[in-house]
């Protein structure tokens, strides 16, 4: 395995070389979503120059070259999560659709008045609306895991939540706005003791390392490709297979059928009866490109180095006057978040960027953590394996700039 | 003046300015001037909601011409706020409903008005144009 040096990394990503408002770009948005190095720009590319024809249909060549490139990609990702089987690994839109695709073909099938969903406070909306809906209709109770003032989940009160009644437990491994990196192992466990389900999801998780499906014993694990370096409009949903052989399709159309009568259709096997229509073959097949970068990678090596981004951000961003961090759990990832006391969190974003940094502000669809916080929404930066302390001394100049222009 | 006099004197004026800190420290200025919608005025339903900071906007009928005062939780968009006010208020509802704003893109600054910057500018134009609509119907 290669020795990590964050140089010779950043060679990968073509964009990192640009230039935004006259400036060397910052991207410290990497929670929002993840640059890509050539490879996977390359695979992208060479399908549409050299393989491009619809999959799992068409006897000729091309057909079956696209199809192969495609399921090779699910056996990668497969591996790369540590699940048992290939089929357990459905292609989606992306992690919002995970999710949907579990609250409704799950949900309806299971959940029953008085039922009870669990989810935590510090959940992206897109974990928290979908089973609103599905708890709507099924005449199910949502409940919410509070988190303390460091940003960490109150693990007291869930195991005070769970009861027979708990029929799923739906939380966020990584929180995208805090950084906390939540106990899911554990919080399963509880989970399946009360003899409910988990689902996981895992958008941030998957920048920061490989998540063992396995392992954690998730039921559900849901993550979309553009976080971890692959292309948008791609995402995986991770069942166990008995959890998605006992539930309904999703979507009906092409590909999820195996025979169709305007009298009766039969549906086709996992994971096909999941994926409906003409997927995203371009994205799929660039997967396999993002999994083998990232697993070229030394990963022991990137942890140290974005913890040390963290701990280096965190120190510098608290000498600055009037600012404060939201999240400090003691487990976090390479995220974080802050407000300036009299600073507009919009306003400075507005000037960094005229500094060719790109950080995040706003609630970061996650509204019911910023009322938990009091406040309307945070600055964010959020690092990835090729950000550098140089890229933070660029933000923090950057934001003592801004805020002696605005204040 | 006209809604177009107005604009021009502004892009003029942004015409100075040789680089992109000058003209945000003036937006900036501007926005601390703006004068405050009258807290009465500062409710749930004059608020437009952006995805990045809040908009408040009121309209009132004066000699058959509006007049808006408006606020905002943030500086930058309160500055470009009250270049939007500074052209269209104290304009017949006709005047506004025909208006078009070409000054935001002559003096640069477009990409705050574009909906991926959700902070409440975008409804904000909408908003005013829907005051002069409804003004209009009672001249």
């Amino acid at each position: 395995m290669k020795k990590f040096n964050v140089n010779d990394i950043r060679k990968d990503f073509p964009i990192l070389s640009r230039e935004v408002n006259g400036k060397p770009l910052v991207y410290l948005d990497n929670g929002a979503t993840s640059q890509k190095p050539q490879v996977v720009i390359d695979a992208i590319n060479s399908y549409y120059s050299h393989d491009n024809a619809n999959i799992h249909r068409g006897v000729h060549t091309l057909s079956q070259v696209a199809t192969t490139a495609y399921e090779e990609a699910r056996k990668k990702i497969q591996h790369w999560i540590n699940a048992e089987l290939s089929e357990e690994v459905l292609f989606t839109k992306g992690t919002t659709d995970g999710v949907n695709i579990i609250s409704n073909a799950w949900g309806r099938f299971h959940l029953q008045k008085g039922d009870e969903v669990i989810i935590t406070e510090m959940e992206h909306h897109s974990n928290i609306v979908p089973w609103q809906m599905i708890c709507d209709e099924r005449q199910a109770k949502l409940k919410v895991i509070p988190v303390n003032d460091a940003g960490e989940l109150q693990m007291k009160e869930y195991k005070k939540m769970l009861s027979a009644k708990t029929k799923m437990v739906a939380l966020v491994h990584i929180s995208n706005t805090l950084g906390t990196i939540n106990p899911v192992k554990e919080i399963i466990k509880l989970a399946h003791e009360a003899g409910a389900k988990a689902l996981v999801d895992g958008a941030q998780q998957v920048a920061h390392a490989a998540p063992n499906v396995r392992d954690l014993n998730a039921d559900f694990y849901v993550f979309g490709l553009h976080k971890m370096f692959g292309p948008t409009g791609v995402g995986i949903l991770y069942g166990k297979k008995e959890l998605l052989d006992e539930i309904p399709p999703y979507q009906g159309g092409g590909d999820m059928i195996k025979t169709v009568t305007f009298e009766k259709t039969t549906y086709n096997e996992l994971p096909h009866k999941f994926e409906a229509g003409t997927p995203n073959i371009s994205a799929g097949i660039a997967t396999a490109a993002a999994v083998d970068y990232i697993a070229s990678l030394n990963w022991d090596e990137i942890h140290v180095h974005e913890q040390e981004l963290l701990n280096y951000a965190t120190t510098e961003l608290k000498k600055i006057k009037g600012l404060k961090i939201i999240g400090e759990a003691s487990e976090k990832a390479s995220v974080v978040s802050f407000i300036v006391q009299g600073v507009h969190a919009y306003d400075l974003g507005v000037i960094v960027d005229k500094m060719g940094i790109a950080v995040r502000t706003g609630h970061h669809c996650t509204q019911p953590l910023m009322n938990r916080f009091g406040i309307q929404g945070t600055i964010r930066a959020s690092f990835a394996f090729y950000n550098t302390k140089e890229e933070v001394d660029v933000l923090i100049a950057a934001l003592n700039r801004a805020i002696k222009m605005l204040v | 003046m006209t809604i177009n006099e107005r604009q021009d004197e502004v892009i003029e004026e942004f015409e100075m300015f040789e680089d992109w800190m000058d003209k945000y420290e003036y937006l900036i200025s501007l926005g601390k001037e703006l004068p405050l919608i009258e807290e009465a005025k500062k409710i749930e339903e004059n608020i437009i909601k952006g995805c990045q900071s809040r908009v408040w906007l009121a309209a009132d009928m004066n000699d058959s011409k509006i007049q808006f005062t408006a606020d905002s939780d943030a500086i930058i968009t309160k500055g470009i706020i009250s270049l939007m006010i500074r052209v269209l208020t104290d304009s017949s509802p006709k005047e506004i409903m025909k208006s078009e704003l070409y000054f935001i893109d002559k003096v640069g600054l477009k990409e705050h008005l574009s909906p991926t910057r959700s902070n409440g500018l975008v409804s904000m134009v909408k908003q005013m144009k829907m005051y002069a609509i409804a003004y209009s119907s009672k001249v």
